[in-house]
Formats: structure tokens, sequence, C-alpha cells
């Protein structure tokens, strides 16, 4: 049995995981909270966010995200893919920057227009 | 004087940040004819530009959006309403009467300005407390400074703030830039908390801390800092007993930088210039159901009334303020009778602290924050003798932000004043 | 060839460089920080004291006097901020009012104009005291004064008129030269006919590079709260408390001229003049004595915390001479309190010794007694604040919202006569971050405002001294 809070929502929910039978979570909220703490034991994964230059905008650097959650362990790899990304102003949310990162299919995208 | 040259607008909203963008477009559906946003900064969207993670919008849009985002939507939902919204322009007071209403304003493209409103929002926000407010003893080196400041150099204009970093306080932005510097490359190497418990939300615990490995220090504080050539060269921290350190106890952890996040104070400079009631424990103007302030016309919501943990709670809050402050450029007045509203025991602060009955609808939103963790809890509204509502919780906590949800029928039991207070029944 | 160097740009250099700017003479200062006013006269008590504390007989004494109404004078022509203001010293018990009866006759002495309060007429005078005050020692000689502009104005004025100043030019030795001198600097050397000593807390080491060695720095450090000016606003008075058996004149509570509230300072001994961290247990102590002379001060309402260390050595009085060690050398030592208040004379005072000691002074014939206007945004009125904004729309950009400065303040800040280099000095020219978020929304607009102006690149630009970078570079990079 494992204990973990849910990083779903705000809410934090106390979840309990149970290895041995399923990987069956109780104290969930919801069912996405049951989804997190099924994947964050087999297959943990993250949402990542970060910048990357811009220019000709109001400001040097674009904020950009991954569209999905990519594995944990592709963190660090991942964000430094964006150090020699430079954008060219107008961008606008959605905008692909970096297509399948490491092979995840998972797309860094602008998240700022600008 | 609604006179010469005093353009006039229905709703006047001070701030274009989520609370001002979301008020506008209230107002505007609300139908308010002539709608003005003014907004200090060259763009609107306020602090959310540069909060550039995810965990925005879940309430609101029913998705997980990043700030910048949802900052977007909701300037994209303005830009199709009528609301004209001037930026790079900072107001300097407001004059509020029963019948009158006007602020000033200036810029560098239309210098000094005076406007006439029907109904005027409040939408300043909050600024963090600094390590002045808090007095932390030792030398005043560069790279001491708000973890939002340091958020602003990191993600706005790409500069690196330092390389090694602690943090003091546990608040959200001050782990949200633990991992963000964590993710440029930095070590930071601790974070360090006065209270027994987290003042951030626990999915930054667990999402900004724990998955990269920095440690919590809760009930420690920093008791020292000192320098070399002008730049933070160590802390001292200590562990601390109801607040105060332990002699003995202290350690050194060497770094570059330290990141405070020790709190946000409502910014309410033009709010007491204007001579509006303010609430001691929230630092916010004292509000009605709808969001009013106790000058008539001049409605507040979002940080600049209570610190909220959620964009989205600013969102809901605003939307309300913005659909009342049209309301009263329309000419609706609210009459009858004034419920007070009081924090009992385990309740710090609640908004409203008024409540009109005849103008609540068939239910009065109640926001609070407890004061300590708790277990399993009920939550009770009393009116002297009587009991009113109770509410249970299975665990609540300082960092998070607590709704409860009144029936109007329940409210017209109580006279004069209700109570919020806290029973725990269960550890925390 | 220079004809003085003076060592030190604090307010005592300063005020000598003014003196000087009104001859023909080739005037250098050197100035180890990256700013003028930076030592003792940028964390004092910012009061012009009104002359009944030294006793007659003291070189202080004087200058003491004068230097108070020279430097009224030069507030109004040079437009530094100023303010007068009656100051107390309160009394507990009457072993207190002792004191202030002996207070009371050195300041009729003196020539000031004191009188003695009894219970009443102090509270009715200001009405923020703890009631358990018994009585005070009155003037309305005294006034606040923002020490850092004061002493920034002379010295513009003085480089205005020629005189070139060396800012991170720190001494290391003065050789003597025949009929001159070479101060010898980390970053130069410079040949002078004569040297004046100004150099504050290193007055002693100055001192001794010529063979003099009488003087000891003592280093006796003050710490201070600075409040909200929701606080500010409910004293009307400088209230210092009797002075101990040591002569200290205790810690006081004080509006500034910005309606800020100050309470300090502590007085104890430090390491070394650059000992300027502060600490618990002294700013506990500070805080307790604030609130017994005035209950209703709340300290949720601070916003900053500082120190400064006095110029104090073995002697208790001012020390100015010709060196008797070195006849091109004049010493303006030892010059604690009052020498903020004594400045404007002192610098007369060392105008005269160096005439005494053989240097000529030729009025110059273009001394213009002037420096470039300062637009305050903040206190100006509707129609103020429209006429600036015509003629400069950056006056209708605020970057400092908690003291609304505009950044057509902050360019003229940094395109004044002496340029400064740092955020904090630019603070100290037009307060931007010195308000209660501290620069925490504005210190990145203001530092790509300084970065522009100097042309310089973000990451170049300092905090204070040294290596005191804001920022370690760019990120991803």
């Amino acid at each position: 049995m494992k204990e973990l809070i849910c990083i779903v929502c705000p809410k934090g929910c106390h979840l309990r995981v149970d290895e041995e039978n399923g990987y069956a979570v109780t104290g969930n909220g919801c069912e996405r909270g049951a989804e997190y703490g099924r994947k964050e034991l087999t297959d943990p994964r993250r949402v990542i966010t970060s910048t990357v230059k811009i220019e000709g905008a109001v400001c040097p650097r674009c904020p950009v995200k991954t569209d999905v959650a990519i594995p944990k362990a592709l963190i660090f790899e991942a964000v430094k893919l964006l150090d020699g990304v430079v954008l060219r102003s107008p961008v606008a949310p959605g905008d692909v920057v970096l297509a399948d990162v490491l092979g995840t299919g998972a797309n860094f995208v602008v998240t700022r227009k600008l | 004087m609604r006179g010469a040259g005093v353009k006039h607008y229905d709703v006047i909203v001070i701030g274009g940040g989520p609370a001002g963008l979301a008020a506008a477009v209230s107002a505007c559906d609300k139908g308010a004819g002539s709608v003005l946003v003014i907004e200090r900064d060259r763009v609107v969207g306020g602090i959310l530009n540069q909060c550039i993670h995810n965990g925005f919008g879940l309430h609101y849009f029913k998705e997980e959006l990043t700030g910048p985002e949802y900052a977007g939507r909701f300037a994209e939902m303005v830009r199709n309403t009528r609301a004209e919204v001037v930026t790079d322009t900072m107001v300097l007071d407001i004059r509020a009467s029963a019948d009158e209403r006007v602020v000033s304003c200036i810029s560098a493209e239309e210098g000094y300005r005076e406007y006439g409103a029907g109904a005027v929002v409040l939408c300043m926000g909050c600024r963090e407390r600094t390590r002045g407010a808090i007095a932390i003893p030792g030398d005043r080196p560069a790279g001491v400074l708000t973890a939002g400041t340091a958020q602003r150099y990191v993600n706005i204009e790409g500069y690196m703030i330092g390389r090694r970093i602690v943090i003091l306080g546990s608040g959200d932005i001050g782990l949200i830039m633990a991992r963000r510097m964590t993710l440029e490359g930095a070590k930071v190497l601790a974070c360090v908390e006065l209270c027994p418990y987290s003042n951030g939300l626990n999915r930054n615990i667990v999402q900004c801390l724990n998955d990269y490995g920095i440690p919590l220090y809760l009930a420690h504080t920093i008791t020292g800092i000192t320098a070399e050539n002008g730049r933070v060269a160590s802390v001292t921290v200590s562990k601390v007993d109801g607040g105060r350190p332990i002699p003995g106890t202290e350690f050194t952890i060497d770094c570059d930088t330290v990141l405070l996040s020790v709190g946000l104070i409502p910014e309410n400079e033009l709010t007491r210039g204007a001579g509006i009631e303010i609430d001691r424990r929230t630092n916010g103007p004292v509000v009605y159901e709808d969001m009013m302030t106790m000058t008539p016309g001049v409605f507040a919501c979002g940080n600049v009334v209570h610190v909220h943990d959620l964009v989205d709670f600013v969102t809901a809050e605003a939307m309300k303020a913005g659909a009342a402050a049209a309301e009263f450029a329309a000419g609706k007045r609210v009459e009858g009778e004034v419920i007070e509203v009081r924090g009992g025991d385990g309740v710090n602060y609640t908004v409203p602290q008024r409540i009109r009955p005849g103008n609540a609808g068939r239910a009065a939103e109640i926001f609070f924050r407890t004061n300590r963790p708790r277990g399993e809890s009920v939550i009770k509204v009393t009116s002297g003798d009587r009991k009113i509502a109770s509410f249970r919780r299975e665990h609540m906590a300082p960092g998070e932000m607590e709704k409860i949800i009144v029936p109007a029928v329940l409210l017209a039991g109580a006279s004069g004043s209700i109570e919020v207070s806290v029973e725990t029944t269960g550890e925390a | 060839m220079y004809d003085v160097i003076i060592i030190g740009c604090g307010v005592t250099g300063a005020a000598v460089a003014y003196q000087l700017a009104r001859y023909d003479l080739r005037v250098g200062i050197v100035e180890r920080f990256s700013d003028v006013a930076c030592g003792a006269t940028k964390a004092n008590s910012a009061i012009m004291h009104a002359g009944y504390d030294p006793a007659p007989g003291k070189v202080m004494t004087p200058l003491n006097l004068r230097g108070i109404r020279l430097g009224k004078e030069i507030a109004r022509k040079l437009d530094v901020e100023y303010r007068p203001l009656q100051s107390l010293v309160i009394a507990f018990s009457e072993r207190d009012m002792e004191t202030v009866r002996t207070l009371y006759e050195r300041g009729l002495a003196n020539g000031v104009n004191v009188k003695i309060l009894d219970r009443e007429q102090v509270h009715a005078a200001e009405p923020s005291l703890n009631p358990d005050v018994i009585g005070a020692l009155w003037t309305d000689d005294s006034a606040i004064i923002n020490p850092w502009e004061y002493a920034t104005a002379m010295a513009e004025v003085a480089v205005l008129n020629g005189a070139e100043l060396f800012l991170e030019h720190k001494v290391t030795g003065i050789v003597r030269d025949g009929d001159a001198l070479t101060v010898v600097t980390d970053r130069g050397e410079f040949r002078t006919r004569y040297v004046v000593n100004a150099a504050g807390c290193h007055a002693a080491d100055i001192m001794r590079m010529v063979g003099d060695d009488r003087l000891t720095q003592t280093n006796f450090q003050g710490q201070y709260f600075v409040l909200d000016k929701a606080e500010g606003a409910k004293v009307n008075s400088v209230i210092f408390g009797c002075p101990d058996e040591k002569g200290f004149k205790g810690i006081l509570v004080s509006p500034t001229v910005h309606g800020n509230l100050i309470v300090g300072p502590n007085s104890d001994p430090v390491a070394s003049a650059e000992t300027l961290g502060t600490d618990a247990a002294t700013l506990d102590r500070i805080k307790a004595s604030g609130l017994r002379y005035v209950p209703s001060i709340n300290f949720r309402n601070v916003i900053r915390q500082y120190a400064g260390v006095r110029p104090t050595t073995n002697v208790k009085d001012f020390v100015i001479d010709v060196s008797p060690a070195c006849g091109r050398m004049i010493n303006l030592a030892s010059m604690a309190s009052p020498g903020l208040s004594a400045a404007a004379a002192v610098g007369e005072r060392a105008a005269e010794l160096l005439a005494g000691a053989g240097l000529e002074l030729r009025p110059r014939a273009s001394f213009s007694d002037s420096r470039p206007p300062v637009v305050r945004f903040a206190s100006l009125d509707a129609e103020g604040r429209r006429a600036v904004i015509e003629k400069n729309p950056l006056y209708g950009r605020i970057i400092c919202r908690c003291e609304t400065v505009t950044e057509g303040e902050i360019v003229d800040a940094i395109n004044r006569p002496i340029r400064p280099r740092t955020l904090d000095a630019v603070k100290r020219r037009c307060r931007a971050g010195m308000g209660r978020c501290q620069g925490g929304f504005c210190s990145p607009r203001v530092h790509e405002i300084l970065a522009r102006e100097l042309g310089v690149k973000m990451e170049d630009i300092r905090l204070t001294e040294e290596d005191s970078f804001i920022i370690t570079g760019k990120t991803k990079e």
C-alpha cells in the first residue's frame, strides 16, 4: 500500500494505492485521481513548462509547455532541447515549438500570444 | 461634477489582471453600456503572465491551463466586449462619495486624466511581503529577493537570479520557483518554513519539491544572512518553537540567493486613500455579499480583497463584482437588513464580512481560511445561541481557502450577526 | 597636479568640495564606494540637531550651530528635502528631568531656542507620547533632512563647477613628494598640493598614512527600523530619550522628510566600519524603546531595517586641524554626531585651514551655486503633473508604484551631474524602490532603465558595492 497526494487538482486528495491488487486507488475524489494514482506508481509523468527566446515581442521570453505529460525521467533532457530555440513574433498559444519531444509524442507548444 | 472634460463610464475597472478582466466581461454581460479597464503594466493579464506553470482553469475552463493561457483567454473575451482597455496607465486616486466617483490616472501617452464612473471595481491584486517586513537580520547583499520578483526576472526577462538557492517560506510562488530554478539548472538547496506545516498547496509540495528531492524544513527559519563581495554567501537556519528560534539548533547553508515566499498583502493604497473601510484581518476592504465595499458604488474582487490560492476563485468573485457594479451603475440600490459575518474559533477571517439577505439570492457564499491544519472537522454557522448550518470536512489547512454556501432560508433566522467557527473532531 | 584632493565624498567631503568650488582651484574627490554619500551619510538619523547637546568649548559646538544655519540655506538654494521640526528630549523620571535641565542650561549657553515643558505641555506638543512622560526639553531649532540628497547636491554643484569625482577609488597610501603629495589609490595616483581627509570611518587610517597616529576609530554601529508612512503620520517631532551615563543620546523616534518613521539607533561597538548587518536582539531592544516613547507605533508596518557605523574615535569631539605630521593635509576626523548637522560649517572651516596652510583662494568667476532642478512627481498637484507630462511624457509612466516615481524621474536621476551606477544609488536619487514593496515590482523595471541609460548590459548592473550583481546571466545559456 502506497500513500500519495494527488496533484491532478488543487484539492490534493490523500490517495492510497494498492500495488498488490492491480494498483487499486482509494481516497480519490474523482476518476482522474484514480488514474493519477495508478500512473504515478507505474509510469509517472508531468507536464513541463519553460520558456524560449523570442524576438520582436514585448518581452524577450515566450512561455511554452508540453501539450501532454511526459515521463518524469525525461524532464531535464526535454528542457535541454529548448536551449537553442529562437521564436519570431507573432506566435499564438498552441503553436508548436518542438514536435514529438524525445519520441514521446508530446509537443512543446507556445502558451502566450506574443 | 459630471462637468466639462471628464469622460464618464458606467463601470471603471482598476487593474487588468485576472480579477479585472473577469469583472469587465461580467459587467458587459450584465448590460453596462461603457466599461473601462485601466492597467498599469504594458499588457493585461497581471501576474498570470509570469506564472508560466500549469494548474489554472480546472474549475472555470474545465481544463488545465498555464497562467499566460488563462490570461490570454480572458483578454480575448474582453476584446469581444464593448469594454475599452488602457494599458501603461496608473490610477493615482479615487474620489468616492455617495453619488459620485472620480478616478484620476496618468500615462505617458495621455498625460493626466480624470474619469467619472457609475461604479468602480477595485482589482489591484496584492504584493509580496519583503525581507524588511519580516525583519530577517544580517547583512544586506544582492541575491535576496521575493519569489515573485525572481519569477519576473526568470520567466519574462530570461535572466538567472542565482545558482545556489535557499527559499524561505513555503508559499505557492516559492514552491513553484523551486521547481522552475531547478529546471533552469540552479541547485535549490532547501525550502525553509517557519510554521510546522506548509503554507502552499499539497500538490505543489509533491510536484515542486518532492519530485526534485528538495528538502523542506518545517518549523525552521533563516536567522542570519552573510555576504561576500556584495552577494549572499550563506544563510543560518534555526529550528523554531512557536515562531522563536531555538538557540543551538543553527546550521549553515552556503548559497548565493535567498528567495522569499513569506506571504502576500492585498494592495489597498488606493482603497485607503479613498477612505474605504478596510478589514484588519484581510488587509482588504470590507465587502458585502455582492463584493460592494462599504463605500456605495465601489466594488472589489480578487486578491485586493483577500489572497486567493486559485485564480478560478478570483474569476468567480470578479464575475460577481462586475455584475453587481453594472447593476449599481444602472441604478440598482440594495436596501434592508444587514447581517454581520464574524470569524469565530479557528477562523482567521471571512469574506464577505456583511451579508444583505435581501440581495443574496438563494444562498450566500462565505470564504474563509482556518488558522491551522486540521483533520476531520465541522464548520459551524451560528447566530447567537442558534445553530444555522454546519458543514463537514475531512481535512482543512491554512493554505487552502474554504468556501461554504449558506442557503438564504437559513439566513432568515439570523439576527444581526452570524459567526463561522471550526471544531475539529479528528487528528490533522 | 591637483590643488586639493578630498578623500571621501560623504556629507563632509561633499561640503568641502562645495566650499572649494567657489575658488579657482583644481579639485579632485576620491571615493571608495560606487556612489557619493555611501558611508555614515546614508545610514544615520537624518536630523539637523539644534545644538543644545554639545558642551560649550568643544570643537563641534560652534560648527553644529553654524552648520544647521548654513544647511537650511543650502537646502533651500539647492532644493534639498528639508523640514523644520520640533524636537523633544523626553523624561520619564526626576532623574531624567535633571538631564533635561542640564541640556536646557547648555542650550541657553549655546544660544539655542530651548524650553522646558511640563507634563501637560509636552503631551500637548506631542500627543502620541507615552502618558508616563513627565516633561521634556523642547526646541524648534531642529530639522529633518534627506542626508544623502544633501551630500549629493553639494557634490553635484562641485562637479558642475569643475571638481573631478573618482568613484570606486580606494586610497591605499599617501606619499610625500617634495612640495606635493601623491595620493595612491587602487586605481591610480593623484599628485596634489593639499589633501583633505574626509574619510569618515577611515579618517584615522588616512592620518596614519602620513605618520599621524593620534586617533583610533571605535566603530559604533547603530541599527534602525524604517516604518510605513502610516506610522510616520503619528508623530510630529523628533523624540529623543534622555542620554545615558555614557553620553549616548539614546534611541529616537522621528518622521523622515518622506513621511516614513524611523526608530533607532542603538550604539554598540562592532569589528569594522563595514559591519552593517542587523541582529535580532538589538532590533528587539530598539523596538521596545520605540514603543516606550510612542506606544501606538505598529511594528507590523516595518518596511526595512538598516545599520550604519558612526565615524567615532577615541576622541569624543571632532578632530579638525592641519595635520601636525604633514602641513599639506587637513584632517576632518571623528565626525560622529552632529557630523551631518555641522557638515556645511566644517566645509567652510576646511577652506579656512587650507588658506592658513598656504593655499591661495581666488574666487572662481564662473562659479554657479546651483544644480539642475529635481522633478518630484509625487509631490506635485494635478496641474503640476499635467504640466510636467506635457513637457516629457516619461513623467506619465509610473515605475515605482509605492512611492509614485515616474520613468522621467528615474531617467533624470541617471543623467544628473553625478550618475548613479547601481540600483541603490538610483533609489537614493529618486526613491524608486524605497516604499513598502521594497522594489518587488519596480526593481526589474528600474534595472532595465538603468542599463538602457548607461548603455550597459543587464548583467552589469549591481545592487550596491563590490560584486553585488543582481542577475547572474541569461537563462538557458
